[in-house]
């Protein structure tokens, strides 16, 4: 049962669920493409979350109750369509254990659960892991969709499709770090995270990598016409590679010449629970 | 070059109303935090009001100016000179090339809002001049001004008018006790009723983390959280929640401790739960609160949240009245 509330006389946020689920994360998605095609007058910011979803309204143009009898009218509609997405699956190179996260993660050991490890060594720690090559394996194995885009600009959540008793699970850090490298590969609670911006996190560190994915300047070839690569129902899938690979592809980006791998897929939800592995091949051939 | 920043002031940074539609991508709405106040601003120099112009907070910037221009200083009373001569503010000024605009201490209020016919001209970026410093987006290069920068303004309109004043009547007066109201939300009942009932009573106080991104608020007693099995995905604090969007004026509370009310360039999502959210017409009163201000949230229900929206627009009608 969706929870519905009004966030100040500006919002509606429906709540799906309490907890993280596809299933969640794919009716908000559907509600809010709905939402957006509807064109409504006076909505002004449609936002799908992992397990909610917000819509911005004007209250001199469409009255709040209005409002959310019209979110709700289109959530019956959800219901009844399809949970199939056209979309795109895309490549991200990651150094694992590089030395600038390393570098970073050090400094903030004292905010940290484990202080006398790594950030990688207390989540295969606690994730029940013999090896930190074995959670890197998991964690690059299976693809990831993007379940949300925000916090700051760009930035993505990523949930993977594994099943729930295989997903990496780990806590933020006890305080949140002031710093965090660009395009650090990190990873909070259920979710991964690809930090779009340098700046204060709190996510376990894994690595980086070095495909751009927010581009205010626009220059660089995959985000000439999006500054922001991502957005919720698109597909990840990590790519490990080692210093040398990481130094000749962050030198093609400095150059604007990177050629980002991404590929066009089709996704059902009901495709993919009657045949998970199936429908993850699928997705990963989908790649250039 | 129409003027050049010698002084740069704390956070001086290019706002306009800011920048709606792109909150789905992280990018939040931006522009003046105090919106009548750049409103005003511009309706005094006979911009359009959604021209851009600077939002200075706390500490003003030094600017000299190297063409003739009209420009208006709203908003918290942050007292505007020229060439070292008090000038007034909610007045439209005459300033000669040449002459220097610099400004005394923060006299009441938090944000000014200075406005220059033409509007200053900085790109627009998904159709906003506002700054987005966290993803150097808009502005001026995309963050705060710094002393040596070299700003241009737009063509000037015909509708300027030296000395022009918006009437003292019609000017916000910051009042003595600050009350900001409230409509519970989504996730009201995470707290107990003794903690939502303390919420309204305790006094809090702006903490020293007070900018765009979001107001912190310190001194009452920490909440207490009704017990539950954390949600697979949501974290093990009882503040967490999955992930989700946060609103404009929303009031988030880590640890059930210090609430946080977001702003133009909060975040635009994450994991703390948001039990309320402040009424789109006290958004520009927080604009105008200093650190160690105390306040009081006040509960209120849709129909006055919507009554309040209504007299906040017909305060800018009047104000809109008075000048055209």
């Amino acid at each position: 049962m969706t929870r519905y509330a009004f966030g100040g006389d500006e919002h509606v946020y429906g709540e799906l669920a309490p907890e993280m689920s596809l299933d969640a994360f794919f009716k908000g998605l559907s509600i809010t493409n709905l939402v957006r095609e509807a064109k409504i007058k006076g909505v002004t910011e449609v936002c799908a979350a992992n397990a909610s979803f917000q819509v911005r309204f004007d209250p001199d143009v469409i009255k709040p109750d209005d409002m959310l009898a019209l979110v709700k009218e289109l959530e019956e509609e959800a219901e009844h369509g399809p949970q199939l997405i056209e979309t795109r699956i895309v490549e991200v190179p990651v150094f694992y254990e590089d030395p600038w996260t390393y570098e970073t993660l050090m400094r903030f050991r004292e905010r940290h659960q484990d202080p006398s490890g790594t950030d990688l060594d207390y989540t295969r720690k606690i994730n029940g892991y013999a090896t930190n090559a074995e959670l890197i394996a998991a964690h690059h194995g299976t693809p990831w969709i993007i379940s949300m885009v925000g916090f700051v600009a760009g930035l993505p959540w990523l949930y993977q499709l594994v099943e729930r008793e295989k997903q990496i699970q780990s806590p933020k850090y006890l305080r949140p770090r002031t710093d965090t490298p660009k395009l650090c590969v990190a990873h909070g609670g259920a979710f991964g995270s690809i930090y779009s911006v340098r700046g204060a996190g709190g996510y376990q560190m894994f690595g980086v990598t070095p495909l751009p994915i927010y581009d205010p300047s626009q220059t660089q070839p995959h985000l000439k016409e999006n500054m922001v690569l991502f957005k919720p129902g698109d597909f990840v899938r990590y790519r490990p590679i080692d210093r040398a690979t990481y130094d000749a592809m962050a030198a093609e980006v400095e150059a604007c010449r990177f050629e980002a791998r991404i590929g066009k897929v089709r996704f059902s939800l009901d495709e993919y629970k009657a045949d998970r592995l199936g429908t993850i091949r699928k997705l990963e051939g989908a790649l250039p | 070059m129409s003027f050049k920043v010698t002084k740069p002031g704390l956070a001086t940074t290019v706002q306009d109303l800011g920048r709606p539609g792109y909150f789905h991508l992280g990018i939040p709405l931006s522009g003046a935090m105090d919106q009548i106040a750049l409103r005003t601003a511009n309706l005094l120099v006979g911009n359009d009001e959604g021209a851009a112009g600077l939002e200075i907070v706390f500490m003003g910037p030094e600017l000299i100016f190297a063409r003739d221009a009209l420009i208006a200083i709203t908003g918290g009373e942050i007292p505007p000179k020229l060439d070292g001569q008090p000038q007034p503010t909610w007045t439209a000024l005459p300033v000669k090339a040449g002459q220097t605009l610099s400004f005394d201490f923060l006299k009441a209020g938090a944000r000014a809002y200075l406005a220059i016919e033409g509007g200053i001209d900085v790109p627009l970026v998904l159709g906003s001049r506002s700054t987005y410093a966290l993803g150097t987006l808009g502005g001026f290069q995309g963050r705060k001004l710094q002393a040596g920068d070299e700003l241009q303004l737009g063509p000037a309109g015909n509708g300027g008018r030296a000395g022009r004043s918006l009437p003292d009547s019609l000017r916000p007066v910051l009042p003595k006790e600050i009350r900001l109201r409230a409509l519970p939300g989504q996730f009201w009942e995470r707290i107990t009723e003794q903690a939502q009932a303390q919420f309204f009573e305790d006094t809090w106080k702006v903490a020293p983390e007070a900018d765009r991104i979001g107001y912190r608020f310190r001194g009452g007693r920490p909440l207490d959280f009704v017990p539950r099995e954390p949600p697979f995905g949501a974290g093990s604090d009882p503040s967490n929640i999955v992930d989700g969007c946060y609103s404009y004026g929303s009031i988030q509370i880590p640890g059930g401790t210090e609430p946080i009310v977001l702003h133009r360039d909060a975040v635009s999502g994450g994991g703390y739960f948001m039990p309320a959210t402040v009424i789109s017409a006290d958004m520009d009163l927080i604009a105008q609160l200093q650190p160690h201000v105390p306040v009081r949230f006040e509960r209120v229900d849709m129909e006055t949240a919507l009554a309040a929206r209504a007299t906040h627009r017909a305060d800018l009608e009047r104000i809109r009245s008075a000048l055209a």
